[in-house]
């Protein structure tokens, strides 16, 4: 055996790196289910030009010409039908408007959809213009369905983010904490191994995942749903690493203490789910209020999502992300660092 | 040469409400096989493990190999080898992959093949931990503790729950590491295992050393060397046995007699006369060898493990 295969933090990372492969379920929660998820959302959020908008029309004079005026507009799709049925398709959502025919039209819909409120624009136009309106002014539209703008575009890179987040924080903690009840730690604490090595090799074993990880999403969204990645494939690889080790030093130090997997999942959930839902990873940021921004932008994972998009998205270069580097780096840091004061051996 | 290699003076450890252990001085030869002999809960791996360094005690003073655990532990720990009570090791590693992380941690020491081989689990090599027996896995941890080729074994109740071939195995391990120089502390509480591999044998009860010495010094302060266990239908007091002559001391516990007798074939008939005169019905008679364990038995009035 070579000095260097023997060496303790290798032997260490290539445990912990067996220990992850070895796990089935692992596999499924850090390569198919990303996976799926980015399909599943891919699909039902998908461009698929625009999307027409279904109106129901009441059965009653003047209901024939208004079917017909409405099915040659662009972007919208009319039926005939009872007032009942009207009713209850509008209600659950099955049409976006109703016209009942009459003097004056009536539209019946529901202010609160953006749907509905669509709808009630394109109906009143199309229906305006059949019966002799003239625009003041000529316009011109022009359509954006330029690759990188679409919902997936924005979608990937956030799935991305969240998974780094989630892989190197079960992967990590529910481990340690593991070997602390099973008393496996004290074993090792008891040889003349080196504390931070182990925790050093906590990290680095998640780094040799990591790569498998990332090529798994990243590929599959490239080729599926060819979403674009503008920035260099080295920046994107250099981000994801840190991601990963911000995220596993956050790992590191939720695992510190815990005794129970109980406990460690309680506080793994606790810290996790506000970056679910606030880091940006399904919907942007920018709707949050005012007040919860400098919270929301100093969480590592808006950091790391945002570093994300930027490079994929945006083509950024790593200079134009030195905030989010920033940001993700002391969190690195100082949960590291935090880790080892804490850390609970036995 | 007979440097002292683990000394312990006025140990004591407690917990929230219980005194683990309770001012306990220790001295083990460089060398020697020393034992700690005790019941459930007697505090042995308490005492273990702060000699380890792995707990600090609340009070006393631990040199190993002349040093102190607040200074230069990592430097100690490379000549020490230690197996915990119990000990666990990563479920998906294969044995000779754990033996080799294990030997990473070491500067010095055999090959992991050289270590899984004198534990005799060669065969079992590319195995996952998790598909070992007790008895495998006991082995395991023997083969990490010695793969640095330590100066000191400490073992925590090496061979509990394992069947006796299995325990042969394990002492065979332990002697091999004696004729190699080395010193020994473990703990056990099966008495054959004591008075096997130890030179000599500290019995704790309630975190004290009551009695200290060879396994033969030990039973020989019983002054005999036989045991005669009576059951009898109907109680009789203790005393009443006692006035024989051949019949040097008397106890009694959860109904058994047992009387410390120098020859057997003496005083057993004794006995019987004098049971005879008295009308009580025997319904056990049996004779035994004294062992550590009536030593333990005469000392507390209880025995090692709960029957
Ligand atoms: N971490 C702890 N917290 C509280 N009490 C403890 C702790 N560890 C041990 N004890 C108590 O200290 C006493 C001695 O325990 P110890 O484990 O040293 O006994 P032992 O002789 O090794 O027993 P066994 O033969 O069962 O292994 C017991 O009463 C035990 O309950
Ligand atoms: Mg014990």
């Amino acid at each position: 055996m070579s000095r260097w295969v023997g060496a303790p933090l290798v032997q260490l990372s290539l445990a912990k790196t067996r220990e992850l492969i070895r796990e089935p379920e692992a596999i499924f929660w850090v390569f198919i289910f990303p996976v799926l998820l980015a399909l599943s959302l891919g699909i039902a959020f998908r461009a698929s030009g625009p999307e027409e908008l279904p109106i129901g029309v009441e059965q009653a004079t003047g209901a024939d010409w208004i079917v017909a005026t409405l099915g040659e507009a662009p972007a919208l799709r009319a039926e005939l039908m009872t007032p009942e049925t009207a009713r209850e398709k509008l209600r659950t959502g099955a049409v976006a408007l109703v016209v009942r025919p009459g003097t004056p039209w009536t539209y019946w819909y529901d202010p609160t959809r953006p749907d509905s409120r669509l709808a009630r624009l394109a109906v009143d136009d199309a229906l305006q213009r059949a019966a002799g309106r003239t625009d003041p002014h000529a316009v011109a539209t022009e359509e954006l369905t330029e690759k990188g703008s679409r919902y997936i575009d924005f979608l990937i890179p956030g799935l991305l983010g969240m998974n780094l987040m989630g892989t190197g924080m079960w992967g990590i903690g529910f481990s340690i904490v593991n070997a602390r009840q099973k008393r496996l730690l004290k074993g090792k604490v008891a040889t003349p191994m080196r504390r931070s090595h182990y925790l050093l090799s906590q990290m680095a074993g998640r780094m040799i995942f990591l790569l498998l990880e990332v090529g798994v999403l990243v590929g599959f969204a490239v080729w599926v749903f060819d979403v674009p990645v503008r920035g260099a494939w080295l920046t994107l690889a250099a981000l994801c690493l840190g991601g990963a080790l911000t995220f596993a030093g956050l790992g590191l130090l939720v695992a510190a203490r815990p005794q129970t997997i109980e406990g460690v999942s309680g506080l793994m959930n606790f810290v996790m789910l506000p970056m679910w839902i606030c880091s940006g990873t399904f919907f942007s940021t920018a709707r949050f209020p005012d007040f919860m921004q400098p919270a929301i932008q100093a969480l590592p994972l808006t950091a790391v999502n945002d570093a994300l998009r930027g490079v994929m998205v945006e083509g950024a270069s790593v200079i134009q992300l030195w905030d989010e580097l920033a940001i993700a780096g002391f969190w690195a840091v100082a949960c590291f660092a935090a880790a080892m004061w804490l850390f609970r051996w036995s | 040469m007979n440097a002292i290699a683990i000394r312990g003076r006025g140990l004591v450890k407690r917990f929230d409400d219980v005194i683990a252990v309770d001012g306990l001085d220790l001295e083990v030869r460089s060398g020697e096989c020393f034992g700690l002999l005790g019941p459930n809960g007697a505090g042995k791996t308490t005492t273990v493990e702060m000699l380890e360094g792995l707990q600090s005690p609340t009070a006393g003073e631990i040199e190993i190999l002349g040093r102190r655990w607040d200074r230069q532990a990592t430097r100690l720990r490379q000549r020490l080898g230690i197996q915990l009570q119990q000990s666990e090791f990563q479920d998906k590693l294969t044995v000779l992959e754990t033996v080799r992380l294990f030997r990473s941690f070491y500067e010095r020491g055999w090959s992991a093949e050289q270590a899984i081989q004198t534990v005799s689990l060669q065969e079992k090599a590319r195995a996952y931990v998790r598909k070992l027996s007790g008895g495998q896995k006991q082995r395991l941890s023997l083969a990490c503790a010695l793969v640095g080729e330590p100066e000191i074994l400490f073992l925590d109740e090496p061979t509990t729950g394992l069947d006796p071939q299995s325990r042969l195995r394990i002492w065979d391990v332990v002697a091999a590491f004696r004729q190699r120089g080395g010193t020994v502390l473990l703990t056990t509480h099966y008495m054959e295992e004591a008075e096997r591999l130890c030179d000599r044998v500290a019995i704790i009860d309630r975190g004290k050393v009551i009695a200290l010495g060879s396994p033969a010094e030990l039973i020989g302060s019983l002054r005999a060397d036989h045991v005669v266990e009576l059951e009898l239908e109907s109680p009789l007091a203790p005393e009443t046995l006692a006035v024989l002559d051949e019949v040097l001391a008397v106890g009694e516990e959860n109904g058994t007699l047992r009387l410390t007798v120098r020859h057997p074939h003496r005083a057993v008939p004794l006995l019987l006369g004098e049971l005879e005169r008295r009308g009580a019905k025997l319904t056990r008679l049996a004779t035994h060898h004294a062992t550590l364990e009536d030593v333990f038995v005469e000392l507390t009035g209880r025995h090692l493990r709960d029957s």
